[in-house]
């Protein structure tokens, strides 16, 4: 088996959010905890939640935006936290970042072609005379004219802004790039067009992509394997093929069943969950996922409200973090598989 | 379906006239929702969909300004009344919800407040029979123990619940229409199938008719029982929701539900469908058909001429394709 681009092991991060007088934290919210999880070459991995679940800041890890309260983050057998600030920065250009907003994350004074050239320039990475050039042919690869570069990104569409953050992400010749909800500020039309380049730029770069979606189904059209989280923690990894036909998790089937159908003959039963997401701060013990679980009294004797789930493997390649399908415990609840 | 036209749109335009030129928000679009309906407008960011339901409320401002066509609700030219008649209308007959559930509740009133405030303008009631209104309201639209929430701040609400105060806040005069802009896309995808089924059950519990102005025509899907679409400005298709999703037959509608990514099981990777080019810049929109540029199935006459909007199929169709007097009509 190949070896992971970049591993994340038991990944944390807490936000202090309330100190006493003394300065010190009563209060914390628990945007990524324990968060393990594997990304290999030329993979695009999925990951999916609402708003609020962390998904944002496991991307910002991975780029350096937010330091891991605990946890490590390996790239290629290196662990990124014990390299130092130099050789971190270096590494820096294998991972780069895609924004969520091509409104906010374009400078409205620099002309598209600074905005491409600036990390070119900055990290030396082709000659000063040759930059013109590159810019001219990431520009191509986006499918964006060379000739845009002396435009302002006010000039441009959404679709087309989201092309030049693309291009800029590729300048620096990364081998991960993290695309955070890349489509979801734009039209559907435009969605398409997105992905669909995304999708071609991954053979094209030979990128590896980790793909950040709250929603199921822009995940299902370009990922290879897809996590899903709630609440800070991983519920469940499959391959996409085995996600979308063999969901497990309570959590997954319900995200699947509230996307909506274009058949309206399809009005399906769905499963509604009742309540809001909870708050990541002070969360409770046990499966954060358990307050608006619907499948919770399936299992008696189940911990789900005392203790943690573990992420444990069900089947190849299949990882799930409940109770209803932890062997050990179902037979300690005299529950007989 | 009940016949009962309840709100009727007769050749409405909307311009909105800056230094650089005018721009054809609405152009020439007409509907009809009937009693008890869901009817859904659905289009992308510049369509027209949400200029043409402020229209419809009358909460339209400059530089937009309705330059032609009739808004008849229950026979009464909406365009033709004095402001005070159009207060009287607004709530009480027609009410909205906003996008944005966050931005659309004040932020330093209690939910109480802000409940007892619309109750109080439209019904005659005192204080204490307002208030028990709002209770009311809240647990009609599914806010546990409302009693207690009623006091809390729109902050300490999430996004979902803010957008059920809003809702409450829109039904608590009884509207017969309530006008929803894209209610859910500011919402997490299983709180927006929790707010859908609400407008859903609210439709049967009190019979109000919905115009719903989304861009998602999976929510369309969910909810609507006819629906139109709109590009630049102008309806292209108008059918019932199961035609149009069974059969869609305008490109652009075509186009529209071939790049929604599927969920059903396809085990080839095969490219995401997509529309090509942008929608025309709304200043200088082209002369023929305005997604003549994006169309995979262009004619020549296309470029030059505007489709007029054509009854074919069972619907309403701008599209030459469907023009009667072409020989082979498309199928």
């Amino acid at each position: 088996m190949t070896e992971p681009l970049i591993q994340l092991k038991h990944l944390s991060k807490f936000f202090p959010v309330d100190t006493d007088l003394l300065g010190r934290t009563t209060s914390l919210l628990k945007a990524v905890d324990d968060l393990t999880l594997d990304i290999f070459p030329g993979e695009a991995f999925g990951l999916v939640g609402e708003s609020g679940c962390g998904k944002t800041t496991v991307g910002k890890m991975m780029v350096n935006l937010y330091q891991p309260t605990s946890g490590e983050i390996w790239f290629e057998g290196q662990d990124l936290a014990k390299l130092s600030t130099r050789a971190r920065r270096g590494r820096c250009c294998d991972i780069q970042l895609i924004f969520q907003d091509p409104y906010a994350s374009l400078n409205p004074r620099m002309t598209v072609g600074d905005i491409i050239s600036e990390p070119i320039r900055i990290n030396h990475l082709v000659r000063r005379d040759q930059i013109a050039d590159r810019v001219g042919y990431l520009l191509n690869a986006v499918g964006l004219s060379a000739n845009y570069r002396n435009r302002f990104p006010h000039e441009f569409s959404g679709g087309q802004r989201q092309r030049v953050g693309i291009a800029r992400a590729l300048a620096m010749q990364p081998k991960l790039i993290v695309c955070d909800e890349p489509v979801s500020a734009l039209d559907v039309s435009i969605q398409a067009q997105v992905l669909n380049l995304l999708s071609d730029l991954r053979e094209e770069f030979g990128l590896t992509y980790l793909f950040i979606a709250h929603g199921l189904n822009v995940v299902k059209h370009i990922s290879d394997r897809v996590g899903v989280m709630y609440l800070g923690r991983l519920v469940e990894v499959a391959s996409k093929r085995e996600l979308y036909r063999n969901p497990l998790h309570p959590y997954t089937k319900a995200l699947l069943s509230a996307i909506p159908v274009t058949n309206p003959e399809q009005r399906t039963k769905r499963i509604l969950l009742e309540g809001d997401v909870l708050s990541p701060i002070d969360p409770p013990p046990g499966c954060r996922f358990a307050g608006r679980c619907y499948a919770k009294a399936g299992c008696t004797g189940c911990a789900c409200e005392s203790e943690m789930p573990e992420l444990v493997e069900v089947s190849p390649g299949h990882f799930l973090s409940c109770y209803l399908f932890d062997e050990g415990r179902r037979v300690l609840a005299g529950e007989v598989s | 379906m009940a016949d009962n036209v309840l709100l009727e749109v007769r050749n409405l335009s909307t311009d909105f006239v800056m230094k650089r030129g005018t721009v054809h928000a609405v152009i020439d679009m007409s509907f009809t929702v009937h009693e008890g309906e869901i009817l859904a407008i659905v289009g992308e960011s510049g369509s027209g969909k949400s200029v043409a339901s402020l229209s419809v409320m009358g909460l339209l401002q400059p530089p937009g300004r309705v330059v032609s066509g009739e808004i008849l609700y229950k026979g009464r030219n909406l365009l033709k009344l004095s402001r005070g008649e159009m207060r009287d209308i607004r709530g009480n007959h027609i009410s909205m919800i906003f996008q944005e559930p966050m931005t659309s509740l004040n932020p330093v009133y209690t939910i109480e407040n802000q409940l007892v405030e619309s109750v109080q303008t439209h019904m005659k009631l005192d204080k204490k029979a307002a208030a028990a209104r709002a209770v009311d309201m809240l647990r009609l639209v599914g806010i546990p123990s409302p009693e207690k929430r009623i006091k809390d701040y729109p902050h300490q609400m999430s996004g979902g619940m803010r957008q059920r105060v809003m809702t409450a806040m829109a039904l608590s005069c009884d509207p017969d229409l309530l006008i929803a802009d894209e209610p859910t896309t500011a919402l997490d995808v299983t709180i927006q199938a929790q707010i859908l089924a609400l407008i859903n059950e609210l439709r049967g519990k009190i019979g109000m008719a919905v115009l719903l102005i989304t861009h998602d025509l999976g929510v369309v899907a969910e909810t609507a029982d006819r629906v139109v679409v709109m590009y630049c400005g102008q309806v292209v298709e108008e059918a019932t929701a199961l035609q149009l999703f069974e059969r869609p037959l305008h490109p652009y509608t075509l186009g529209l539900l071939r790049s929604i990514p599927t969920m059903e099981d396809s085990d080839a990777d095969e490219p995401l469908y997509m529309i090509r080019g942008m929608v025309p810049n709304p200043l200088n929109m082209p002369k023929g058909c305005a997604f003549f540029d994006r169309c995979d199935r262009r004619m020549e006459r296309c470029r030059t001429e505007m489709p007029p909007l054509y009854a074919a199929a069972g619907r309403r169709l701008r599209c030459f394709l469907f023009d009667p007097d072409r020989t082979g009509a498309a199928s």
